[in-house]
């Protein structure tokens, strides 16, 4: 059998090493798919991603457009809380700074925390739906049967009277699901038996 | 290593020679005798689940869960439901994992690529040794599967070959089949990346002088495009199986939107190998059928160049299309344009292909040999398959057809039509190399028959079955889906007789010993390992061949 030189098996190593590369890189962008599709979403208000504003003074002046903005509440299974909107919708002059506090009360016995789920339909306008505050912003806590009002500031952005793709949206609707946060979650399962 | 004169170059034998193999050719028999086990496994699945179908109502299912399972015969129903799930996935994952590219990847590039590109082996051999072992022990893994716990109550994993969660976390499925599957993918991706880096290696490096990338036979340069497929998607489904592993044990939640998650990303992430997948199981039948083309109709490939770069389009395009499995999850209007148009994109090189194939025997003097008839056969059943998928490629089509029997038909149709019929196409054609017999081809001719006949009535009135509304993975329909059904059953039958034709061929040919010689083919047959006589002596190319003249 012919004797590979030297030349030939470093040549090989460099073109497996390559290779070897190039799968780490495809491995790691999967992983790395999470972080910059959330930065890529939060960037463009792709996939009805609200915007959240960095300064409130970015409210230049109000614009002329009316829109509804409806909201939607959820909770999940296994979290026991009620939690819905003190309005189901209300309208809206873009540019105009709105605030709307949700109710929200625990059923349960002991303390609970959950966490909120954002997004806005339809899917366009969520470049254009501005939040300044909003309590889904972080994990929040309940203690036994405690009852709390939690407000979400935001404004519609004028910008999108100039969008083509909003040019026929009347209605924006915003939706939270709430989950327990992992912690909580956890410890509810602790009583279940496995499997 | 090659200081030595011993050592290295010996010639092992019996259990010492294929266990510690590290001869291009061994292994490939090995990958062979491995597909051959996890098709007829595979097989003998889609023979349960046809006959199951045969008729409406649970037939089969509850009995057979009694006796591979042991379930309660009061429990029997339910986990004969569960068996037959458990039984489409096992089917998918030993078709596509452990049947298509063990023959294709693993048997035929093993054996032909370093033979075709005058080479004297792979350029890692024993890296080719661990590849194999990685599949075996992969398979051992996805059998184990089935018998342990997965759906609460209920054995091995029964969520189909895509593992979309929440139904294969720990949601749908909070036994441990799951993992087992995940780790038998993890294995199975780690021993094709491997044999892809030795392949490409092996094909970049190791030619023959004269041998450009330019005159390479077509078979090497469709398992070059493969093996960047392979090495550039599978890292990705291995990312998606490992998120899969940590939210299933380690409370990670990659898919739990409770966590702030999205069981999307996963659909996203597997079908961005799982496209290039699909790809990866034809393109080398697509080089295959080239050779086998032109050695029967003795003229060289139509269009080589475009043949070879429709290749390579062909496994670019098929890595930017993924989305178009996922037509009904909500996607923008905006990108489900761009899937459609990228998707019928495909069509061209494909066309370009089928073009040449047909433009390679016209005016050819063609003999209609075994080979030739099983890629003649595949010519026409990938024809019919990528119609649909023309059809499967329009968004609003896809609406009304996502998830039933149409998508069946048609992945059936390339694949177990399409790329099966490349694997029995290039077994007739490299049988007489790879053991140095001929088989009879009266026989070959009659497997032929047979399969054809079988699979076409198996898979063509699942179109109809799919266009009338009749959705994939379930155990049971209602009556008016009947007689198709009852048709396409009888087809599998037909199909699964076929096999036993294909292994009396076999036995018979070893039987009977008839000497191939170096070439059976005749002066179509141009590619190197027709040089060598058959089988082609343990170590090849001793003197390198020296490419001249401006043949591919």
């Amino acid at each position: 059998m012919l004797k590979p030189s030297p030349d030939t098996k470093s040549k090989q190593r460099n073109i497996a090493a390559w290779l070897l590369v190039g799968s780490a890189a495809m491995l790691a962008l999967s992983f790395a798919s999470v972080p910059l599709y959330r930065a890529f979403c939060a960037a463009t208000g792709f996939g009805g991603t609200p915007q959240t504003a960095q300064n409130s003074s970015a409210i230049t002046k109000p614009g002329d457009r009316r829109l509804t903005v409806r909201f939607d509440s959820n909770v999940a299974r296994d979290l026991p809380w009620r939690f819905e909107p003190e309005v189901s919708k209300l309208s809206l002059r873009t540019g105009e700074t709105a605030t709307v506090y949700f109710k929200v009360s625990s059923l349960s016995d002991r303390e609970t925390s959950g966490q909120a789920a954002y997004n806005v339909s339809p899917d366009q306008a969520g470049a254009f739906f501005v939040k300044v505050a909003c309590f889904c912003f972080e994990e929040k806590r309940l203690g036994p049967h405690e009852t709390a009002e939690w407000p979400v500031v935001f404004y519609l952005d004028p910008a999108l009277e100039k969008e083509e793709s909003m040019a026929r949206v009347e209605e924006v609707t915003l939706s939270y699901s709430f989950f327990p946060t992992k912690a909580a979650a956890r410890g509810a399962d602790a009583g279940k038996p496995k499997g | 290593m090659a200081s030595s004169t011993a050592g290295a170059h010996d010639h092992p034998t019996g259990l010492r020679r294929f266990l510690f193999s590290t001869n291009h050719k061994d292994i490939g028999t090995l990958y062979l005798i491995l597909s051959v086990i996890g098709g007829m496994v595979g097989l003998l699945m889609s023979v349960a689940i046809r006959a199951e179908l045969m008729h409406p109502g649970m037939t089969v299912f509850p009995g057979l869960a009694q006796i591979l399972n042991g379930a309660d015969p009061s429990m029997a129903t339910d986990a004969g439901k569960n068996l037959y799930n458990v039984f489409i996935t096992g089917h998918g994952v030993l078709m596509i994992f452990f049947m298509v590219m063990p023959a294709l990847m693993g048997g035929y590039a093993n054996w032909f690529v370093p033979i075709m590109i005058g080479a004297p082996d792979m350029a890692f051999p024993r890296l080719n040794n661990i590849s194999f072992w990685f599949l075996a022990v992969s398979l051992i893994l996805l059998v184990m599967s089935l018998f342990v716990e997965g759906a609460p109550g209920m054995l091995g994993f029964g969520g189909g070959w895509v593992f979309y969660p929440p139904l294969s976390s720990n949601i749908g499925h909070p036994g441990p089949a799951m993992d087992f599957v995940i780790l038998s993918l993890h294995l199975a991706g780690a021993s094709s990346i491997l044999g892809s880096i030795n392949l490409i290696t092996t094909i970049f490096n190791m030619r023959a002088p004269g041998m450009t990338l330019h005159k390479m036979p077509l078979f090497a340069w469709s398992m070059l495009v493969t093996a960047f497929l392979l090495v550039l998607t599978l890292p990705v489904l291995a990312g998606a199986i490992t998120m899969l592993l940590t939210d299933r044990n380690f409370g990670t939640m990659f898919y739990d939107p409770a966590g702030g998650g999205d069981p999307l990303l996963f659909q996203h992430l597997f079908w961005f190998f799982g496209h290039p997948e699909v790809y990866v199981l034809i393109l080398p039948a697509f080089g295959l059928i080239s050779h086998i083309v032109s050695t029967f109709s003795r003229k060289p490939v139509f269009g080589y160049l475009g043949m070879a770069y429709a290749m390579v389009c062909i496994g670019f395009l098929g890595c930017i299309v993924w989305a178009h499995h996922m037509y009904t999850v909500g996607l923008s209007l905006n990108a489900q344009r761009y899937f459609v148009f990228a998707t019928m994109v495909i069509a061209v090189p494909t066309g370009i292909k089928i073009f040449s194939w047909i433009a390679t025997m016209w005016g050819g003097s063609i003999s209609f040999r075994a080979p030739m008839i099983w890629a003649i056969g595949f010519i026409f059943v990938f024809t019919m398959g990528g119609v649909t998928g023309v059809v499967l490629a329009n968004a609003s089509a896809d609406r009304q057809l996502h998830e039933t029997y149409y998508v069946v038909a048609h992945f059936h149709y390339t694949m177990s039509l399409g790329a099966v019929f490349g694997v029995f196409a290039g077994f007739y054609y490299w049988f007489p190399k790879m053991t140095g017999y001929l088989y009879n081809e009266t026989l070959a001719k009659i497997h032929f028959l047979i399969l054809f006949v079988g699979v076409n009535l198996t898979f063509f009135p699942q179109h109809f079955l799919g266009l009338a509304g009749m959705p994939r993975r379930y155990v049971d329909y209602p009556d008016a889906f009947a007689t198709w059904n009852y048709l396409s059953s009888i087809g599998a039958y037909i199909g699964a007789f076929s096999m036993i034709v294909f292994f009396y061929t076999v036995i018979e040919a070893f039987l009977r010993k008839r000497e191939a010689g170096a070439n059976p083919w005749g002066p179509g047959a141009t590619t190197l390992e027709w040089t060598l006589p058959s089988p082609p002596p343990f170590h090849q190319f001793e003197t390198l061949p020296r490419i001249t003249g401006t043949e591919h």
